[in-house]
């Protein structure tokens, strides 16, 4: 099963363009500056992609961190 | 299609940011944008003039017009194209109100319809004036559509192989692609012209089209390519044998999902939305004209064909074409 890190590391590459920084599991994902409504696509197409699990958007809005959506992975596999 | 180019860099609400999260999620680079006093019809119109110009039109027996931007609340658009084409009376005509799955739905309701041996020919159009319903002053919205229209034309062939459809609605999602006000259910009044803000950079009347993006994505995700599959395990054919799968061109990251689900190889899977946006209807019709001209006239090919969006209405496909023309034509 994927560590925390490894998921943070790996969902941190689907966003290697854009001006975040580094991403930190405990990182307030929807505050970062320039977060939209785009970059939540970006969020369910690799859960999606990675981990088979599709969320929709009233999920999303449950989470805050990184590590939330981490914990709503292991939830819903 | 129109002449008119509308560029994404030249949006005035995108940030650099914005631009280039733009571009790298939905892929569109460029849009065709009809000016005002042209309307989806005239847009089919062209279309379908073209293909009379080739093909004559002397045995068309159906004409269908398959958009939600027609020209009235009455009388049907097909009747009023009836009329423009100058084709004969006995000619039947009906509108259909579909948008993204309207091409396939089009497609089966024609193929019914010939079916029946009591019609030659039938000419399909298919489009939709989306940048009418769409508010400048919306992000979410309004750099994503483009606007087309399109004429198919369509001969019974009693040896042709049959066609194969799988056609599904869901209107639980009513309010993910909606045009609120403007119809029976909420005519227009005086709240219909109120600018709202939704959120920073998504502001939109009543009158505009409303798009909730998450719930598309993940009704996309959920149901296109669980359609196609069933659609190809109903049939003899294998997912290898498909020589091209044509995707509505809703975004590049909906569709690269769908096509990663489907395990279909991206050289298989053409995309026209880097230079026309989101075309509703039009947008299978219109990247078969432009990315696959010279491989539908070469030769025998088996494709699948899936459109899917507002409703939420989908469909797919797979059917097999010989020898067939296309051509891009531009309107003034």
């Amino acid at each position: 099963m994927i560590t925390l890190n490894e998921f943070t590391a790996k969902l941190e590459l689907e966003f290697d363009d854009m001006e975040f920084g580094p991403l930190l599991p405990t990182t307030h994902y929807r505050t970062i500056k320039g977060w939209s409504s785009m970059h939540a696509l970006i969020v369910i197409a690799f859960l999606d992609a990675n981990f088979d699990i599709l969320l929709t958007g009233a999920d999303l809005k449950q989470t805050q961190t990184i590590g939330d959506l981490y914990n709503l992975m292991l939830q819903k596999k | 299609m129109p002449k008119h180019i509308e560029y994404s860099s030249d949006y005035d609400l995108f940030t650099e940011q914005d631009l280039n999260l733009f571009i790298k999620t939905t892929g569109i680079k460029e849009r065709r944008v009809a000016s005002n006093e042209v309307t989806c019809v005239d847009l089919c119109y062209t279309a379908a003039d073209s293909i009379i110009e080739k093909f004559g039109k002397e045995d068309i027996d159906a004409i269908i017009f398959v958009s939600q931007s027609p020209d009235y609340f009455l009388p049907a658009s097909s009747v009023i194209l009836q009329n423009k084409l100058q084709l004969n009376k006995t000619c039947l005509a009906f509108d259909v109100n579909l948008g993204c799955s309207g091409y396939v739905y089009g497609l089966s309701i024609v193929a019914s319809l010939l079916q029946t041996g009591y019609l030659k020919k039938a000419l399909l159009l298919v489009g939709d004036k989306s940048t009418i319903s769409t508010n400048y002053h919306d992000k979410s919205a309004y750099p994503l559509f483009g606007d087309a229209g399109t004429a198919t034309l369509l001969e019974y062939d009693s040896s042709a192989e049959p066609w194969h459809f799988n056609l599904q609605s869901d209107g639980s999602g009513e309010n993910a692609i909606i045009i609120e006000h403007g119809h029976s259910r909420h005519p227009i009044n005086q709240s219909s012209d109120v600018l709202h803000e939704i959120e920073p950079g998504i502001k939109r009347t009543k009158k505009d089209l409303a798009l909730n993006g998450l719930d598309i994505f993940n009704f996309a995700l959920k149901e296109v390519a669980l359609n196609i599959n069933t659609l190809v395990e109903s049939t003899n054919f294998l997912k290898k044998q498909i020589d091209f799968c044509l995707l509505h061109q809703a975004n590049k990251l909906i569709n690269e999902s769908v096509r990663k689900k489907l395990k279909i190889a991206e050289d298989k899977v053409p995309y026209s939305i880097d230079f026309f946006g989101n075309t509703s209807s039009a947008s299978i019709p219109l990247t078969m004209c432009y990315k696959l001209k010279d491989e539908l006239l070469s030769g025998e090919k088996l494709l699948l064909l899936s459109g899917f969006g507002v409703g939420y209405s989908w469909g797919s496909v797979l059917l097999k074409t010989k020898h067939i023309f296309t051509n891009l034509v531009e309107h003034d």
